[in-house]
């Protein structure tokens, strides 16, 4: 870190261990980075240049992309709206965004009532609370497609331990069609999300708890408020905006998912489960029309965009209260 | 406090809390089972009389023999360990001083650059993924662990950058005016003042850096193509199915070994990584 001194003296400043620069004179390079602005620009480069070239560059280019006919090996031309036309028009690509709209609204009410649930539960003091806590966020940790083998070896067609156990509890006579099914298979990935998911809401909304003050509470038991009417009045005005900002997280990754449903299904039954970003590569990756997948994925971002212009509002709006 | 019965301890607390704990942890449970199961006796009718899934009374090492000796899984453990290794670093040092320069320095474009690498940090990769792979062939980077160090940071940095800035904005200014009085430079105040007292952030976001970059998938699906420069969860994905055939004791095995990196890394610094956690929604 340190910079070579340009002037003389250099070997005597050197061996002492001062936090020299004392003796700075004008002509030092590093003077420049005692303006501001230069300073700045310094610290950021490095940010600007990764984040220009593999995020701003990619979209621009997924734009291109989108708008030309380019496959594998083929540069293609401009075609202008065609590939969205021919999404919009395809039958499995409808499938896939309602799919992924249904998918997104479920796993998020799941995550968000559970989470809640759980949060309130930890903000108990109980022995063990630590290691409850710890290994609550054990499915949040585990790689996701490693987690989701699991489960989709719990749903396996043959040898499912769900169906076992239901069987054997008597709850049914036949195995039920887990992820043989296409309307089985979506809810079957609505679990696994959020099974995976609830603990980050829960992690998040216990900090936000922790803040509140527990005087609130004490006043409001004795002003005769039961444990519903608390939450209510007390716990979630104060709760809100910290979930609210849990949840666009949640929302932007459940839409933009992919992982889970290519291993827990992989699209199928007949392309019954597919989510936008999974025939996305189907399409593009798969199949090599590299520009109707592009297009096919950038059908995300009117709705990743709404979603963060909320955001965004709801943050200025905060920093201005 | 308020005064609870007994009873009702039991039914709104104890009974719902032992739920969530089974749910969360059976799949667990249900990797290590499996993995530790004979084959005889993993593929046995649902129905058959004598099935007792939920242990194993001949448990064998086996599937992990077999996947240490038949795959590249080392091989891939160690990939996945170096590449989120690096890419955490890279993230740090670029978050660090851009989070810096956004909490403490004034410049023109404050305001719009911080909003810009905020909305980066919530644009998926699988918006991207497409383009990406078109630039990563040109940069000549496909199938290099190069492709992963360099695209990670792209939603690594934005998050570390958006926590430390809020880790800095909590250090009192005082601190560095002193050093500054005493002599330092801005930049000296700032390495050898500002950066010691954020360790803990600096914590907090790699620990939560490496977790992310060790999960990550599509990417690492798409970039790499030849078996022994793969990472985990994609060489899970695609060596250890072949065909339509799942070997799911070695499967299992390979989630679990998997999994115990991430999990111990995780284990000894829980609180960093709760802080990260939460950090990186508030900021």
């Amino acid at each position: 870190m340190k910079k070579p001194i340009a002037g003389g003296a250099g070997d005597a400043a050197g061996t002492v261990a001062l936090p020299h620069p004392r003796t700075s004179g004008a002509k030092r390079p590093s003077a420049f980075l005692e303006n501001e602005r230069w300073l700045a620009a310094m610290l950021l480069a490095p940010t600007v240049l990764l984040l220009g070239l593999f995020i701003a560059y990619p979209f621009v280019m997924g734009v291109w992309l989108a708008l030309s006919s380019t496959s594998v090996g083929n540069p293609g031309e401009f075609v202008g709206l065609k590939n969205f036309l021919k999404a919009w028009n395809d039958s499995i690509f409808r499938t896939a965004f309602y799919n992924t709209t249904y998918y997104t609204f479920w796993a998020t009410v799941f995550k968000l009532t559970l989470g809640m649930y759980l949060a309130l539960l930890l903000n108990r003091h109980f022995r063990g609370k630590r290691l409850v806590r710890a290994s609550m966020l054990l499915p949040f940790i585990v790689p996701t497609v490693l987690s989701t083998f699991a489960w989709r070896w719990m749903f396996d067609p043959t040898f499912s331990v769900l169906n076992w156990l239901l069987y054997r509890t008597g709850f049914i006579v036949t195995k039920l069609p887990f992820l043989s099914d296409g309307d089985w298979g979506i809810w079957c990935a609505i679990v696994v999300n959020t099974w995976r998911g609830m603990p980050f809401f829960a992690i998040t909304l216990l900090a936000g708890l922790q803040t509140i003050n527990p005087d609130l509470h004490e006043a409001a038991s004795l002003d005769g408020a039961n444990g519903w009417k608390r939450f209510w009045h007390v716990t979630w005005p104060l709760l809100k905006p910290v979930t609210l900002v849990v949840v666009v997280f949640s929302v932007i990754q459940t839409f933009s998912d992919f992982q889970l449903i290519y291993v827990l299904t992989g699209g199928g039954p007949a392309n019954a489960t597919h989510l936008i970003a999974t025939y996305a590569y189907q399409v593009g990756v798969a199949t090599g029309l590299l520009g109707e997948g592009a297009a096919i994925s950038l059908f995300m971002l009117p709705v990743l965009f709404i979603v963060v212009w909320l955001q965004l509002r709801y943050l200025r709006k905060l920093e201005g209260a | 406090m308020v005064i609870e019965r007994k009873w009702k301890k039991w039914v709104y607390f104890y009974i719902p809390l032992t739920i969530f704990v089974v749910g969360t942890l059976f799949p667990f449970y249900w990797m290590l089972i499996t993995a530790i199961r004979p084959d005889a006796e993993l593929y046995r009718s649902w129905r058959a009389v004598n099935n007792a899934p939920f242990w194993t009374l001949a448990p064998t090492l086996a599937h992990f023999q077999d996947l240490l000796a038949k795959t590249t899984f080392p091989q891939w453990l160690w990939n996945t360990f170096f590449i989120a290794v690096v890419s955490t670093l890279i993230s740090l040092f670029c978050g660090l001083l851009a989070g810096y320069a956004l909490a403490r320095l004034k410049f023109p474009m404050a305001g719009t650059l911080g909003t810009s690498i905020f909305v980066t940090y919530l644009v998926p990769p699988t918006l991207l993924f497409i383009p990406l792979a078109d630039i990563i062939r040109n940069f000549q980077l496909g199938n290099t662990p190069w492709a992963l160090i360099l695209t990670y940071p792209t939603f690594l940095i934005p998050f570390c950058t958006w926590l430390l800035m809020g880790y800095f904005k909590t250090i009192p200014k005082e601190l560095e005016e002193c050093a500054r009085i005493d002599g330092a430079t801005r930049f000296g105040a700032m390495v050898r003042i500002i950066f010691p007292i954020a360790v803990p952030g600096i914590l907090s976001a790699g620990i939560f850096a490496f977790t992310l970059s060790w999960n990550e998938f599509i990417y690492a699906l798409i970039f790499l193509s030849s078996p022994e420069k793969k990472t985990v969860p994609v060489g899970v994905v695609s060596e250890l199915i072949r065909g339509d055939i799942y070997f799911w004791g070695q499967l299992m095995a390979g989630a679990l070994l998997g999994s115990i990196p991430v999990a111990v890394v995780y284990s000894f610094f829980v609180e960093y990584y709760v802080t990260g956690l939460t950090g990186s929604v508030k900021g």
